[in-house]
């Protein structure tokens, strides 16, 4: 008996956010530097170890510095990496170790409620972490404004998508080591070929074809577009890409946390 | 020790708000996982403004029931109402007039022991200066006001589970709903709650309560069912289940001679035989205790006041449930 329906989401789904906001306020000096520091190793490190090595990035007709084309690359990864793993490891930790859902359920919050939560709390955290990168990356000088302030809605549509499929891999496995399994073969592969450091024509045409399905592909690319001000109509594709795997995902993950956790 | 007296004032609130005669009716109560039956189309009535008791053997479908009351678990069949709405339909209206002390300890340990408290409101959707006022009551009220911020995770297993009794009191509810209040908890512990909980019915709570404590069974509950195997066995007050099933007084002798089992046999009065020990229900007010100490065995034999624990074996058995 299977009761997931759009009647038992209301508003209160955000008392679940406001319980992580707490918990992270607690620790938000220690919280606010991997986004600060991240981006500025990620720079200096291929901006200045590397760009020697690449030279130039022929990007969509024009050549930019090597730096200028993974910065927002790094935003990309770093809104899948905070939703994604704020919905996994530490929903886990929540659901399975504190009981943290448990103690919900016997209040007025549907389990719909405490999942919606969880998600939109992940997407949370990759706005935080793009605005914290986005200060440190524009004081570079590669990012373009006003465009660039598209990169904060692109961060949450990025971390509902992500955080969906992270809460749907935390509805399915067994245990919390189980975890290595998505992040081996979903989110490794997604970091190092979603045209993130290095173009996707470099890659054989097949393997080309492969990536348009990672949504860090396109979430990547939206990056990139917000970042030098290049808005055109096709990107309208990249976003109905992302929110399709919203779409799909959210629901997904809602089913299989209810046949976890309604016995 | 310093503030664990318990205190003289009323939680504020606390009375109750529903006025039908029963809280909770359950009827033909059926809960199936696959094809194993784990509730068995049981029935039961909670009176309003008393505590009522389920008690069973591990696995026989205690906290499976209370589960289905307070809308964790869905029903596989049958009807089941508190404050006579469905369950099924008006489920957020029950939890939030219900409060719940789950089983497993499930505080919130990224916080403090007040924000345990508040976070607990804001499910509810109790103002702010409302649950910072009640939460400091409560607190007050199980003797932890001295421990406001400290983490969760530095109280002991007494004050931790009073302190899952205080969050389940947040929204003031009609209906307690406690699953194993005491369990794993040290004598010293186990009556702190006790006494939290009499002062809590005393002020007109109704309690539903699940417990393999036959001590607690017989001081808290006003009416219990003893359930196995999904099933209703009996139901009634203790008392009343003791002088039922049992009578008054149980001699037991350990290491009986075959001739003190035949005169047992020869009283025609209920025993059982476990081989090393029997254990003998009687009415009367030691004749037969004198007898059986002077004619059969000098040590080794005692004779003290039947309790619930009697019932409970008596009917659901002795062998080991695990």
């Amino acid at each position: 008996m299977i009761q997931t329906s759009s009647t038992r989401i209301s508003r209160r789904f955000l008392r679940v956010w406001q319980r992580n906001l707490k918990v992270y306020k607690k620790s938000w000096k220690i919280s606010f530097i991997p986004p600060f520091l991240e981006p500025l190793f990620y720079l200096i490190a291929f901006g200045v170890g590397m760009s020697g090595l690449v030279g130039e990035i022929h990007h969509q007709g024009s050549q930019i510095s090597y730096v200028s084309f993974i910065a927002p690359a790094l935003i990309g990864v770093s809104i899948m990496y905070n939703s994604f793993f704020e919905t996994t490891y530490a929903s886990f930790v929540r659901m399975y170790y504190q009981k943290t859902f448990d103690a919900m359920l016997a209040t007025p919050l549907s389990l719909e409620e405490v999942i919606t939560g969880e998600i939109v709390w992940g997407a949370t955290k990759s706005l935080i972490a793009t605005a914290i990168m986005m200060v440190v990356i524009s004081f570079f000088g590669f990012i373009r404004f006003p465009e660039g302030l598209l990169l904060l809605p692109l961060a949450i549509l990025g971390g509902i998508a992500f955080g969906s499929i992270g809460m749907f891999f935390s509805g399915i496995v067994a245990n919390i080591e189980m975890f290595n399994l998505p992040v081996f073969l979903f989110v490794t592969p997604m970091f190092l070929f979603s045209g993130t450091f290095f173009p996707l024509e470099n890659l054989p045409p097949w393997a080309q074809q492969a990536a348009l399905l990672f949504p860090l592909t396109h979430l990547t690319s939206l990056a990139r577009a917000f970042s030098y001000g290049q808005i055109h109509l096709s990107l309208l594709w990249e976003i109905a890409y992302l929110l399709l795997f919203s779409i799909i995902f959210f629901p997904l993950a809602i089913l299989k946390m209810h046949q976890r956790l309604i016995k | 020790m310093r503030k664990d007296r318990l205190n003289p004032e009323r939680v504020s609130g606390a009375q109750t708000h529903f006025s039908g005669q029963h809280i909770v009716k359950a009827e033909n109560l059926l809960k199936k996982f696959d094809s194993f039956v784990a509730v068995n189309r049981i029935s039961f009535q909670v009176e309003t403004g008393k505590c009522f008791g389920i008690l069973g053997p591990n696995g026989a479908g205690k906290t499976t029931t209370i589960r289905m009351v307070y809308g964790f678990s869905p029903m596989s069949g049958g009807s089941l109402k508190v404050f006579d709405l469905d369950i099924s339909r008006d489920w957020r209206q029950i939890k939030s007039r219900i409060g719940v002390c789950q089983q497993e300890n499930s505080l919130d340990p990224d916080l403090t022991v007040l924000q345990n408290l508040e976070v607990f409101a804001r499910y509810f959707n109790i103002p702010t200066k409302e649950a910072r006022k009640k939460a400091t009551e409560l607190l007050d009220f199980i003797a932890l006001d001295h421990r406001l911020n400290a983490p969760v995770t530095e109280l002991s297993g007494g004050m931790m589970r009073r302190l899952v009794l205080a969050r389940s009191l947040i929204n003031n509810p009609d209906l307690l709903i406690l699953d194993e209040p005491t369990t794993g908890l040290d004598p010293q512990s186990r009556h702190q709650i006790w006494e939290r909980l009499e002062a809590l019915r005393e002020q007109g709570i109704s309690i539903l309560m699940t417990t393999h404590y036959m001590e607690e069974a017989s001081r808290l509950c006003d009416r219990l069912i003893i359930i196995d195997h999904g099933l209703i066995l009996v139901e009634g007050k203790p008392e009343e289940l003791i002088q039922q099933h049992v009578g008054k007084d149980v001699i037991e002798i350990a290491g009986p001679t075959q001739e003190l089992r035949s005169f047992i046999q020869s009283t025609q009065l209920p025993y059982e035989d476990l081989g090393h020990r029997l254990i003998v229900y009687c009415e009367e007010k030691g004749a037969l205790y004198q007898r059986i100490t002077r004619d059969f065995c000098k040590e080794g034999c005692l004779m003290r006041m039947a309790t619930l624990e009697d019932v409970f074996l008596k009917l659901t058995g002795r062998e080991l449930r695990e």
